[in-house]
């Protein structure tokens, strides 16, 4: 069956496109036919992170509004060939995005596709609201920060109020999981940013996985290659191990999972 | 312009996000998003294959690869006789 996992958080710049194209490429790198779907309307972004942006012809949009089938619109990822990307428009028409639209196409892909990953836009507007609605999982995208976690919270309650699922009314709930992005061990460390225990003691739901702030992640994003597809970074290998949990594997979750500094960094880097 | 340049070409990746952006950007900037044309264009192939063979609606797939001096329009046209007819233009 079918899954549709929605990367969402409130905040902007928290890593919610990163995380959308990290996840969905490590799940179609262990073989399940994936889909991942733009939704931020305007300001189309997920094509460039995952390296595909010549080859847009048509959109999401275009397939809503009936000008283009779905397999038209669809890139198939040239790395990954169980990886599929449906690209959002630039328009600046917010209401081009209906429920019945998206859950047409959702319901498509549903056909085809083992999961689709809904990479949402920041705030809690329309194109927040659709990316959540139909979905079956949540991945909760946050910073160690006291903004980012407050909207956390927010999203959680739409989460569980404000979609299909919640709405059934049968006590049913999404599957919500948290993952931590951005951590910096050391200034968690030093009381500096909040730790990882604090952040699950005030969200309460589960953790999928830490990923550092990493340089790696900016050079993926320049030459349009999911990081999870860099083995050997700690941002890929931290990516690699939530993709396991999110498929119910038992991976311990590590904590030493900042960047590892040389001794000359350590001893000239104290103010950087 | 003359001369050249005393900085050496970069060939890390915030070069190669510099020419990303640059051809993309010179696309978007001249068609707005995605080019208008292109609906247009696939009813009027769709229009034209019609007066000669029974296709489906979606039988026509184009595919696009932008590049900086070059870009590749492939139109791969379905029909139902169970062969494939391809075209592609430069
Ligand atoms: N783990 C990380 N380490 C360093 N930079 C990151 C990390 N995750 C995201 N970023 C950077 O943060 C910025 C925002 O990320 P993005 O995924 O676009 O967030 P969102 O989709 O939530 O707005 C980008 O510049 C991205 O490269
Ligand atoms: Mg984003």
């Amino acid at each position: 069956m079918s899954k549709v996992i929605v990367v969402t958080s409130g905040k902007g710049g928290v890593g919610k496109t990163t995380s959308a194209a990290a996840v969905s490429a490590g799940l179609a790198m262990r073989g399940h036919k994936t889909c991942v779907i733009d939704f931020d309307v305007g300001l189309r972004n997920l094509d460039m992170i995952m390296g595909c942006e010549r080859r847009v012809v048509f959109d999401f949009i275009n397939v809503i509004q009936g000008d283009a089938k779905l397999k038209q619109a669809l890139i198939k990822d040239k790395r990954i060939d169980t990886l599929s990307v449906l690209p959002t428009s630039q328009t600046r028409d917010k209401d081009a995005l209906t429920k019945e639209g998206v859950k047409q196409v959702l319901d498509e892909l549903r056909e085809e596709f083992d999961y689709i990953v809904c990479d949402s836009p920041a705030g809690i507007e329309r194109g927040a609201h659709l990316a959540m609605y139909f979905a079956d999982e949540a991945i909760v995208v946050t910073n160690p920060e006291v903004s980012s976690v407050r909207d956390s919270d927010r999203v959680l309650g739409l989460l569980n109020s404000k979609t299909h699922i919640a709405e059934r009314g049968d006590g049913s709930a999404i599957r919500a999981h948290l993952l931590l992005t951005r951590f910096d061990n050391r200034r968690s460390a030093s009381g500096e940013m909040m730790s990882v225990e604090d952040v699950l003691d005030i969200l309460a739901i589960p953790l999928l996985g830490i990923i550092p702030e990493s340089q790696t992640v900016l050079k993926a994003s320049n030459v349009g290659m999911p990081v999870v597809m860099d083995d050997k970074s700690a941002a890929g290998k931290a990516y690699t191990e939530a993709v396991g949990r999110l498929l119910g594997e038992q991976i311990e979750i590590r904590m030493d999972v900042g960047e590892r500094r040389g001794l000359w960094q350590r001893l000239m880097g104290r103010t950087a | 312009m003359f001369g050249f340049s005393f900085r050496p070409r970069k060939a890390n990746s915030a070069q190669t996000a510099k020419e990303r952006l640059q051809i993309l950007l010179a696309h978007e900037r001249g068609s707005g998003s995605s080019p208008e044309y292109l609906p247009i264009l696939q009813k009027e192939i769709l229009e034209v294959v019609r007066r000669h063979l029974k296709v489906a609606d979606d039988a026509v797939d184009i595919r696009l690869e932008r590049g900086d001096d070059l870009s590749s329009l492939e139109i791969n046209i379905e029909v139902p006789t169970g062969g494939a007819s391809t075209a592609t233009q430069n």
